[in-house]
């Protein structure tokens, strides 16, 4: 039986890894592990949209995680290029290093 | 129980043990590890909801594409053990409460929603997987504009790359 996990479940879980992204967002002071926290994010709400388009029996949700990867990619090959630009600038990965816009 | 909740717990405790590791590892290559841990749990995830192709796509793009880039990057930059620093007082001492109150209470919310009680009762989801003929359908007629449109916002995506991290003349 497939849907015999409550979908609620999916949501606790989909929840707990958002926090957990903040959390190393929050916590993680190198630039590439921050990174990867926000990945960790967005793979938490597409979970939570993956649920919800199984809950209303739709699959407008599951087009919409697609978009959201397809975001994902675009946003990890530019973010990178930034992180490698700053590296070569500033010899650190460490962000409390990175306070050029600091007052 | 039955193998769906069992294959469920599994699949959480490993995605849930993935996010932990990333937080606790010092290395970022051990972080990366993780998180490519996180996302086959996931995948495993979408198939038990019956969508095998939203699946197929996290392993492929995702634990495949994304992660191999972030691989790519943190040896290219020879990333090491992070440096600890001092966070602020206010942080510690109200921040880090005040973040667990707030996943509590989303925790709780999702879990007492209407939403999440009325389909654990079984209403409204149906028990065969996503048709993936009827999504690609739904992908290139109802959303074409839209998926036409990230292609152009991947073009953009690679020359904003390929000119951020070019050597300086």
């Amino acid at each position: 039986m497939m849907s015999a996990v409550p979908i609620s479940y999916y949501l606790v879980l989909s929840a707990i890894l958002f926090g957990l992204g903040v959390v190393a967002f929050v916590f993680k002071r190198n630039i590439i592990t921050i990174f990867m926290s926000i990945e960790l994010m967005l793979n938490a709400v597409n979970l939570a949209f993956v649920a919800f388009a199984r809950a209303h029996g739709q699959l407008d949700g599951l087009v919409f995680v697609f978009f959201v990867i397809v975001v994902a990619a675009a946003e990890a090959a530019v973010g990178l290029a930034i992180v490698i630009m700053l590296a070569q600038n500033r010899q650190s990965l460490n962000v409390e290093r990175i306070n050029l816009l600091k007052l | 129980m039955n193998v769906a909740i069992i294959m469920f717990f599994a699949c959480a405790l490993l995605a849930v043990a993935g996010a932990v590791l990333l937080i606790l590892a010092r290395e970022p290559i051990h972080s990366a590890l993780a998180l490519v841990l996180v996302m086959m749990a996931l995948a495993v995830l979408y198939l038990l909801l019956g969508a095998p192709f939203i699946a197929a796509v996290q392993i492929i793009v995702y634990a495949g594409a994304i992660m191999v880039l972030f691989v790519f990057v943190i040896m290219l930059l020879n990333a090491g053990v992070e440096e600890r620093t001092d966070f602020s007082k206010i942080a510690k001492f109200g921040g880090v409460p005040l973040g667990f109150l707030l996943l509590l209470e989303i925790a709780h919310w999702l879990y007492h929603s209407p939403v999440g009680t009325a389909i654990a009762n079984g209403a409204g989801s149906s028990n065969e997987a996503a048709d993936t003929a009827q999504l690609s359908e739904m992908l290139f007629r109802q959303y074409l504009f839209p998926f036409e449109a990230t292609s152009i916002l991947i073009l953009i995506a690679i020359l904003g790359a390929l000119v951020l991290a070019r050597k300086e003349q």
